[in-house]
């Protein structure tokens, strides 16, 4: 699955091996080994206690709907995908980031909050972004 | 040492004015508010802005040579900041006299190059590549997991638009001023679900200027400034930490309140800045002037219209008078005015006013508390 006209991000030193995470199909979030704790997005130090003892680890990739909106007026780049659902998801170790729903026709009534998701990737250029699939679809998206 | 507001004034104008470059609108409100004070640029030693072109060009452009200066840019929340920043230099001895200027150009753009935000950076990296496409599709993100939570209805967020609405058809200088009912606001083009055209603000062209000083320099019946606070969450709203309340809102409010010594029953105004109709429910909740999940209801309830007990957002705020981008100078400026009875819809008896300015997607806040009494 491609998306060539789509913003495409450009991973900084930090946040490198996210990025390589995705492009090897794994989402990839950092842990403290101080206070055990997942935390998102790449940072040197644990945002909760200030440890720089922290570590990659592999996501399971399910993840739960937290907020959304249905955007009615695309960005550039996603003109030809009709109103598109930009969702907050919360992974299943605890933290949460941006994404898109895809696989399922967006409208409100198929979005419930706290519905189950799992991640799939999506190529841009040289980097694989991370989107979110109902739990339920298939494995196509 | 009593800090005051002594001069406060916005452009002549506002709305669509593309025959004024960023600068200019600068310029005009910098100059409406010295007049307003009954002061010249001789009087005035400290200057602060936010934004392009910035406090050098602005002291520079008006002949200024600052002993003080500060730049602090935090989104819409910045002048907030500036107000309690300058009082704390005055109180220092680094000054004695800021100038606060605002000028944008909205809508237009002129002069004035939106500035980019690379693929490399943190939004970049982690929200543009999702399709957001500005604060319509950012600051918006957090209400249907607060209308999950709280049970705040699809109408009950319509009724802010409204009762909003109802004080701007008071008021002249409002851009938009016709009533409109919650199945007008719900019948507006979708921008992004659950928000309607009428539940996003303007965008306008317009600027506003304010002048601190000690109440021994003003020259005018002063406004006093009681207590401030401020604080910062998350630079990007999807790491907000709980969609149902800004921690930045809460802090900046309870030191605002703690300095001022005031409680909330001894509030007659408020403004909360309404980029979004979800964000004065956030601010009544967050200020402490209603219980998580009541703020829907009490603003349907008629309390902050015309005639209710918690008059909020006056001008029409964000939604129907103006919000050029940094909207939070034009709250401050329509607290100063209702608590001199200068206001188009003036409140009968306002002693104590309450500013809530939220900067970036609730990513910074400052909480001003204002009053024509001596502390």
């Amino acid at each position: 699955m491609t998306a060539s006209h789509k913003p495409v991000p450009k991973p900084t030193p930090e946040t490198q091996p996210f990025w390589d995470g995705t492009a090897e199909g794994r989402l990839r979030i950092q842990r403290c080994l101080a206070c055990s704790r997942h935390y998102f997005y790449p940072r040197p130090a644990c945002p909760h206690c200030g440890s720089d003892d922290v570590t990659w680890v592999t996501a399971s990739g399910r993840a739960t709907l937290y907020s959304y909106v249905i955007n009615h007026r695309p960005a550039p780049g996603f003109e030809q995908d009709g109103p598109y659902a930009i969702a907050v998801v919360e992974l299943e170790e605890g933290v949460r980031m941006m994404t898109n729903i895809v696989g399922v026709e967006i409208t409100p009534e198929n979005l419930p909050l706290d519905m189950e998701l799992r991640v799939v990737f999506e190529q841009r250029g040289d980097v694989h972004v991370p989107l979110f699939t109902p739990a339920s679809a298939g494995a196509a998206v | 040492m009593n800090i005051v507001i002594a001069g406060a004034a916005e452009t002549d104008e506002l709305g669509k004015l593309p025959h004024m470059s960023t600068a200019q609108l600068h310029l005009q409100a910098a100059r409406n508010a010295l007049a307003d004070a009954g002061m010249t640029k001789a009087d005035i030693d400290g200057v602060a802005t936010v934004g392009m072109p910035g406090p050098i060009q602005i002291a520079h452009e008006l002949g200024i040579t600052p002993a003080w200066l500060d730049g602090t840019g935090v989104g819409g929340s910045s002048f907030l900041f500036h107000v309690r920043h300058a009082a704390a230099a005055i109180r220092a001895g680094l000054c004695t006299t800021v100038l606060i200027t605002h000028g944008e150009s909205g809508r237009s753009r002129i002069g004035a190059p939106r500035p980019a935000l690379g693929p490399d950076s943190l939004i970049g990296q982690f929200e543009l590549p999702y399709g957001v496409l500005g604060p319509p599709t950012m600051f918006t993100l957090t209400a249907l997991r607060y209308m999950k939570e709280t049970g705040l209805t699809h109408e009950q967020l319509a009724e802010v638009a409204v009762a909003q609405r109802r004080w701007a058809h008071l008021n002249p200088r409002a851009m938009y001023q016709d009533l409109i009912t919650v199945e007008d606001v719900l019948a507006s083009r979708m921008v992004a679900y659950p928000f309607h055209l009428l539940e996003c603000c303007l965008v306008t062209d317009g600027g506003g200027a304010l002048i601190v000083t000690t109440e021994e320099r003003a020259r005018r019946s002063p406004v006093y400034l009681l207590g401030s606070g401020e604080s910062a969450e998350s630079p990007i709203i999807s790491q907000m930490e709980d969609f149902t309340t800004s921690a930045a809102f809460r802090r900046s409010g309870e030191a605002a309140f703690a300095e001022a010594g005031i409680s909330h029953d001894d509030v007659d105004h408020l403004m909360i800045y309404d980029a979004f109709a979800h964000v004065p429910i956030y601010g009544l909740e967050d200020l402490g002037f209603v219980k998580r999940g009541e703020a829907g209801p009490f603003i349907a309830e008629g309390h902050t219209s015309p005639g209710g007990r918690l008059p909020l957002n006056t001008n029409g705020g964000g939604l129907s008078y103006t919000h050029t981008g940094m909207y939070g100078m034009f709250a401050i400026q329509e607290s100063v005015r209702q608590l001199r009875g200068e206001a188009a819809a003036q409140v009968p008896g306002v002693e104590v006013g309450v500013v809530l300015g939220n900067g970036g997607m609730f990513a910074s806040a400052a909480t001003l508390v204002l009053s024509n009494h001596r502390p």
